[in-house]
């Protein structure tokens, strides 16, 4: 016991010291940060090339009145379009649009003109066509003489509320299902990249003892075992470490960036602006507020323990698929690649499970795979917001913990031999014989 | 009183038998060679020694005691493929595989500081592994070996890959961890080093024991009655019919005497004869001949 305690700390402790570790740790939430404002500067950039558009009215639609923004600058002109065309260059002018009379008021489709010899730029178009629009459809109302009351009420938005039929301890929202998907998806996410990373992390740790040749010096004073489950319980506990590290930093250093650099809804692109026309300001905020609504009512009482209960369960049984595969690795890395493979392989598979089952969480497919023990670490938190029934939580963890202790056995029986054998190609027949071994 | 004994000692690979029924004993305070060609079932005998595997069969008693979870800390054992973790500082490799050998942190880091006195090297405690030279990293590996005080000392091929000064540094190590009543075992298949060193020996070939005993019995054993003669005035005519003469030379012949015969006799025949004799002695075979001699006569056997 002693002994698995000395290899847990030398284990924790030369990797969380190493520099590499250190610059990973606090360089990662720095770049996220980075890269928020970098994005955010990006999108508020705007442009600095002023354009000038001569505007002639045939129908008279506009009036005269057209707002100039963002370095865009619109002047009606009386003049007609050879007229311009023909002393263009000596304007200023970077184009000339053209808006024809409107003929056909029921008609749907209407054509402007742009005479330019400029490309139109993604920037300005979208400004020319939406003045447009609105005005042309300000101007067929008044025209038609549609009563504007009766024509926003065509507009009907649907709201879909779901209501418990048995009363439910605290009332849901219409966004509950979509944040239930957000977290799980979440989840499912770090549980795929952390079983990859931190059991990579022991393969390659398994690796460099064999190659040193320091592995026999070891099991001449420690049991194989203990040397293997402290390095995973050692590499885990770096791995619980830096994540929360990243789950301090990164928000904090998010919301510092947003502090200082605005990256708020007013940065929004134009073009982003105009796809969620239908959301205005007021109308974000609300919906804002039912998120962390709803985030609150989240139960992380039980979602929190059992991220953690699947990430060790997950971890333990992966990374020691791991350490047993690096065992029988040679000096070689290129050669062992194909030893991984039956490892990568339920892990990708329980990775695409998971992306389908945050949308339908009760599916069969997603009920069985968050209770089939390879798969269910990663597919089994993402279904926990959904408030999946209990048993199949109690009966997923129960294999789970089974299994994993299960392969921790097994791979401890192939790394025993593994770390001894040098200079001898091993497939994976030979590493089921080594589980036999006496 | 033995340090080691081992009594039928089996241990089988899926079919091949790496080690195959093996007794013999270390008396304690002894150098023990256990030799043997390459693939004859050392390093597995080693193994079971040390912990590592387990016999099939057979027994093994450590001062008396079979073998338990206490025997590590009561072997030093410096394997031939031996390592260090390159990245870590060498005094708190040095305290790691000391505390795991069930030295308390105090004294390990006592016992620690003692070597790196004796072999003057108090600098390198914070150095890395990977900055010092092959010869300094096997200074390391000798100090890590030795660092809990065994009673048992498992050298395997100690002296492979050292230079010279190293090679005698750890000579006199040895001579001298002897002194102060540690038992050694010394794997190799190197025989002109058993010969200096060792004082008793066991011959291993295809995982069995086929010569056991001290290093002065066992020659007297395989002696061929030889003797050779130097001499520096000319051989007596007549020599041939007195002694069997196998080989000769300027100065010097070898004679075969049968069994029973005295050699005081042929001595005195020479002297008497007017032979001016500078040197007389016994040829006794080198370890590596008999090594040979064994190991073939096993291989027709089998």
């Amino acid at each position: 016991m002693n002994n698995l305690w000395l290899i847990i700390k030398r284990e924790y402790l030369t990797r969380v010291t190493r520099r590499s570790f250190i610059l990973a740790t606090l360089l990662t939430p720095l770049a996220i940060g980075l890269f928020f404002v970098v994005v955010s500067f990006i999108f508020q950039y705007d442009s600095d090339d002023s354009k000038r558009i001569a505007v002639i009215d045939e129908g008279n639609i506009f009036d005269g009145k057209i707002k100039d923004e963002n370095n865009l600058f619109f002047k009606f002109v009386n003049s007609d379009l050879d007229e311009l065309k023909n002393s263009f260059e000596e304007t200023d002018y970077n184009g000339i649009l053209l808006i024809p009379s409107l003929e056909d008021l029921l008609k749907k489709d209407f054509r402007v003109f742009y005479y330019s010899d400029e490309k139109l730029t993604l920037d300005i178009e979208p400004i020319i066509v939406s003045r447009i629009r609105e005005r042309v459809r300000d101007y067929k109302i008044d025209q038609l003489q549609i009563d504007r009351q009766q024509l926003n009420a065509l507009n009907t938005k649907i709201e879909l509320e779901p209501k418990p039929i048995k009363a439910a301890p605290e009332a849901t929202t219409k966004m509950a299902g979509k944040i239930a998907a957000a977290i799980g998806f979440f989840m499912g996410i770090i549980m795929y990249m952390t079983v990859f990373i931190y059991g990579m992390m022991v393969m390659r740790s398994v690796m460099e003892e064999k190659t040193s040749r320091i592995v026999e010096v070891m099991i001449s004073s420690v049991k194989p075992f203990q040397l293997m489950l402290g390095k995973i319980i050692g590499v885990g506990a770096v791995g619980l470490t830096q994540l929360a590290i990243w789950a301090i930093l990164i928000p904090l250093i998010v919301t510092i960036a947003g502090l200082f650099f605005g990256a708020d809804a007013d940065a929004m692109p134009p073009s982003a602006a105009a796809a969620g026309a239908e959301i205005d300001p007021e109308e974000a905020e609300a919906m804002l507020s039912l998120v962390i609504q709803e985030l609150s009512q989240q139960n992380w009482w039980a979602i929190l323990p059992l991220f953690i209960l699947y990430f060790l369960g997950g971890y333990f049984m992966y990374s020691a698929l791991f350490a047993a595969v690096g065992s029988a690795m040679g000096d070689d890395l290129g050669e062992g690649q194909a030893l991984t493979i039956p490892i990568t392989i339920p892990v990708l598979l329980a990775f695409y499970i998971m992306m389908v089952s945050v949308q339908a969480p009760n599916s069969s497919l997603a009920i069985w795979s968050s209770i089939f023990p390879l798969f269910s670490p990663i597919v089994m938190p993402a279904r926990i917001p959904f408030d999946p029934p209990i048993w199949q939580v109690l009966l997923s963890l129960f294999l789970l913990i089974a299994t994993a202790l299960a392969l921790v056995w097994l791979s401890g029986r192939i790394y025993r031999v593994g770390i001894l054998m040098y200079g001898k190609k091993v497939g994976l027949k030979e590493l089921g014989k080594w589980m036999f071994r006496g | 009183m033995n340090i080691l004994q081992l009594e039928d000692v089996v241990k089988t690979y899926d079919k091949h038998v790496a080690v195959d029924k093996v007794s013999f004993n270390v008396p304690e305070g002894r150098i023990f060679g256990l030799l043997g060609p390459n693939g004859a079932g050392k390093t597995s005998l080693i193994r079971i020694i040390t912990t590592i595997t387990r016999a099939d069969e057979g027994r093994v008693l450590l001062a008396g005691e079979p073998l338990n979870s206490n025997t590590p800390t009561q072997i030093g054992y410096m394997p031939e493929e031996r390592g260090l973790y390159k990245k870590m500082k060498v005094g708190d490799h040095l305290m790691y595989l000391a505390q795991l050998k069930g030295l308390s942190k105090k004294e390990a880091k006592a016992a620690i500081g003692d070597w790196f006195d004796k072999f003057e090297i108090s600098d390198w405690w914070g150095k890395k592994v990977e900055e010092l030279s092959k010869g300094m990293q096997q200074k390391i590996q000798f100090i890590a070996t030795i660092i809990h005080k065994p009673k048992l000392l498992i050298l395997d091929e100690p002296f492979s890959g050292l230079d010279p000064i190293n090679t005698n540094l750890i000579k006199d190590e040895i001579h001298q961890l002897q002194q102060e009543g540690v038992s050694i075992i010394f794997s190799t298949h190197r025989m002109e080093q058993v010969e200096e060193i060792c004082e008793e020996i066991v011959l291993i070939n295809k995982g069995k024991n086929i010569l056991n005993g001290e290093v002065k019995a066992i020659k007297d054993q395989f002696k061929e009655n030889r003797f050779r003669l130097d001499f520096d005035t000319d051989l007596p005519t007549a020599v041939t019919q007195q002694a069997n003469i196998i080989e000769q030379g300027p100065n010097h012949i070898v004679i075969q005497l049968s069994a029973g015969e005295d050699s005081n006799n042929l001595l005195r025949y020479f002297i008497s004869n007017g032979l001016h004799v500078t040197a007389f002695n016994e040829i006794l075979p080198s370890l590596n001949e008999i090594f040979i001699q064994q190991v073939t006569t096993f291989e027709e056997a089998v």
